[in-house]
């Protein structure tokens, strides 16, 4: 099974239609959405409805604390620009969007992986997985021997060692890396609609279950496009400029 | 099924593989002879299945070792590797089958050592070569060592074990798994001791002590077993070869040397340039090195002591990959046709040049000259031939001279034939060619019945070809 995973898409059309092209271009199976699916960008409808077909067709999701938050809520954790669009967003939202961002799940399950927003150590508190002491945290927090995740923005890797300790790596765009069996692994999948790394292309992963690699791609798309809209939306002038350069 | 535990017997059943006989009891992995009977296409080559050593006291590294060797061999190909034909595991124990080298293991060719120094050359050649293509694929060895190595019939040297080796561009499974450093005590590098797994020219260093032990039958530093041993190689050098053997040429020992040589940047840069030099040893410009008769005294190795304290065991870590590092130390091949007089192509060329070596350190050129057959009676021929040939070399040595190029850099080569661009693209592939300048061809009626060579080399060249066209000059 070929999946690719989509996390942090954030209303990003432009993004996740790139993405979802050259996804269906390397021959994927289905796509697995690792939450933040709104929030930032100027497109929550159109975003929503495109993942929610995917998801009618057996592709899984969970939701990021940015879904949540368009649900209702205090946003007190949450930096001013991120509210203003989570305002905005509640706005946009009708009730079939909302019924389909309140019945995702935390976290899914799937043979020995799991698919996750933030770290699956109290996956409700979306902690940050910043270093090895998170990541260390996040696989004890589950048995799972893969783990995809999110919310950090940018595509990292933490591998566990015979003698226990944690590794990092930084995944090389569009080499397929094989994941040991002998091994665990937490893919932190990077941004589709708010890369943060620098490189303003997007971001995302396929796994091939069947060959036990895991590749990371950068699909560049029309950022320009994405921030105008944003700009036209009356959204925060940052959410707009970060994508131009990709901080 | 014990896999991995004892050894299996003959005719036992591996996930569609068929055991024929023990080949090797090592310490971390057992090695069979296997056949597949039920496969459909089998495989036209004979197989080896590799098992790790697992169980109640085994090493930790025996399956870190394996799951290396399986990551690597998954990503290369060529001549100089083994084919990885298949894996999988038996209630969790690993086993991976690959293709069985059926040749001589350098191993016993350097048991009979001292060689001659032309088979000294010939076989460090010919791991050089496979080296080379190793790092062209983005991989360090990391454990090269004549056991490690084996010999196909028409001599092309094959590279085995890389449990211990280095892609730069996936996960470092064995990086400070253990508390030894990873590497054998005889040929690991001096920045492996410290830590440094990404720099190429590791191996450089451990295809010196292999030319060493073929040339003199001896280890440059022993074989030491403690980090603290090995450390010794910092700051005491090994005996001059020639102080061993003293019929040794000058020039093998120059080699071998500079391949030994503490800080990987007095190394060769490239596997290749080392593989070139022992092709063509007359023209190794012969250094201090060569004539080194005994180690140094105790005051410059008391210094080197010193210094090596200083340097911080976690030296600067290398952040550079075989690729990048590939790309600052091309070898150029410069083809020139000395028939051809247009001074103004030749400042042309020359320039193009200048270009390349001011991004590449490291850069090697080489110029070439194909001369055509003489015309002359057979018994006459040979002294003809020299003549020409000398005439040739000076040519293209006056040819260079504006360059300016230390010796170091610069190799020249005169070939014979009466197909220059055959001979081009024989020698560019033969001595890993990353880049062929070649001008681009006049308007001479010799020309036009000749045909155009370098529309040839671009066309069937295995590198970058560049073409160059003098200034002011319009095709035709």
């Amino acid at each position: 099974m070929r999946t690719a995973l989509l996390a942090d898409i954030h209303s990003n059309l432009e993004a996740l239609q790139a993405c979802l092209a050259h996804a269906r271009r390397e021959g994927v199976d289905r796509f697995a959405f690792l939450g933040d699916l709104v929030g930032y960008g100027a497109d929550p409808l159109a975003c929503l409805d495109l993942i929610a077909d995917l998801v009618g067709q057996g592709s899984p999701a969970v939701c990021g604390n940015h879904d949540t938050a368009c649900l209702g809520g205090q946003l007190e954790t949450m930096s001013f620009a991120a509210r203003d669009a989570i305002y905005w967003t509640r706005d946009q939202l009708g009730p079939r969007e909302r019924d389909f961002l309140a019945g995702l799940p935390l976290a899914v399950d799937e043979d020995d992986r799991l698919y996750v927003h933030a770290s699956p150590e109290r996956p409700q508190e979306w902690i940050y997985i910043a270093g090895e002491q998170e990541a260390g945290q996040a696989f004890a927090a589950t048995g799972a021997r893969i783990v995809f995740v999110g919310h950090v923005h940018e595509p990292l890797l933490y591998f566990t060692t015979p003698g226990g300790a944690l590794r990092l790596f930084h995944p090389v765009p569009g080499v397929p890396l094989p994941l040991s069996d002998y091994r665990r692994w937490l893919v932190i999948v990077g941004s589709v609609g708010q890369p943060r790394d620098g490189n303003p292309a997007a971001c995302y992963a396929l796994h091939d279950s069947a060959a036990g690699t895991l590749t990371h791609h950068r699909v560049p798309y029309d950022a320009e496009a994405a921030a105008s809209k944003i700009l036209n939306a009356g959204l925060p002038e940052q959410l707009a400029w970060r994508l131009t350069t990709g901080q | 099924m014990n896999l991995g535990q004892s050894v299996l017997a003959p005719g036992t059943a591996v996930g569609g593989f068929r055991i024929q006989g023990t080949l090797h009891e090592g310490g971390m992995a057992l090695l069979y002879a296997v056949d597949a009977p039920g496969a459909s296409a089998p495989p036209s080559f004979p197989l080896l299945m590799k098992v790790p050593r697992l169980g109640f006291g085994s090493h930790p590294g025996c399956l870190v070792g394996f799951e290396v060797e399986l990551m690597i061999l998954g990503r290369i190909k060529g001549p100089h590797v083994p084919r990885l034909v298949a894996s999988g595991n038996v209630e969790g124990a690993p086993w991976l089958v690959m293709e069985r080298i059926e040749g001589a293991r350098l191993a016993d060719i350097a048991a009979r050592a001292p060689l001659t120094a032309a088979e000294v050359a010939r076989l460090t050649g010919a791991v050089a070569a496979a080296v080379h293509e190793l790092h062209r694929q983005n991989v360090i060895h990391l454990d090269l060592k004549p056991e490690n190595v084996l010999l196909r019939e028409d001599g092309t040297a094959v590279l085995v074990d890389f449990g211990l080796a280095r892609h730069a561009e996936l996960p470092d499974l064995v990086e400070e798994e253990f508390d030894l450093p990873a590497g054998t005590g005889a040929s690991i590098s001096p920045e492996q001791l410290a830590g440094v797994r990404s720099d190429a020219r590791s191996d450089i260093f451990a295809l010196g002590v292999i030319a060493y032990r073929l040339a003199t039958g001896k280890l440059p530093f022993g074989a030491p077993t403690t980090r603290g041993a090995m450390r010794r190689r910092l700051y005491i050098d090994p005996p001059p070869p020639r102080a061993l053997v003293p019929d040794l040429p000058p020039w093998l020992q120059d080699v071998i040397l500079r391949c030994l040589e503490v800080r990987p940047a007095l190394r060769y840069a490239t596997a290749a340039q080392l593989a070139h030099d022992l092709a063509h040893p007359e023209q190794i410009p012969l250094t201090e090195r060569a004539a080194r008769r005994r180690r140094s005294g105790p005051l410059v190795t008391a210094g080197r002591w010193l210094r090596a304290l200083r340097t911080p065991a976690r030296a600067a870590r290398a952040s550079t990959t075989p690729s990048h590092h590939l790309a600052r130390a091309s070898h150029v091949l410069v083809a020139i046709d000395l028939a051809d007089r247009r001074e103004i192509l030749a400042e042309a060329m020359r320039i193009a040049l200048r270009r390349s070596f001011v991004a590449e350190p490291d850069l090697r050129i080489t110029l070439v000259t194909v001369l055509a057959p003489q015309p002359f009676g057979e018994e006459s021929a040979p002294e003809l031939d020299h003549g020409q040939q000398t005439a040739a070399l000076i040519a293209l040595r006056h040819w260079a001279n504006p360059l300016g190029l230390p010796a170091e850099k610069l190799r020249i080569h005169v070939a014979e034939g009466s197909d220059p661009a055959g001979a081009l693209l024989d020698y560019a592939a033969a001595h890993h060619a990353d880049r062929i300048i070649v001008g681009a061809r006049g308007h001479s009626a010799l020309r036009r019945y000749l045909g155009s060579v370098s529309a040839r080399v671009v066309a069937e060249a295995g590198c970058t070809v560049t073409v160059v066209r003098s200034p002011g000059e319009r095709m035709v």
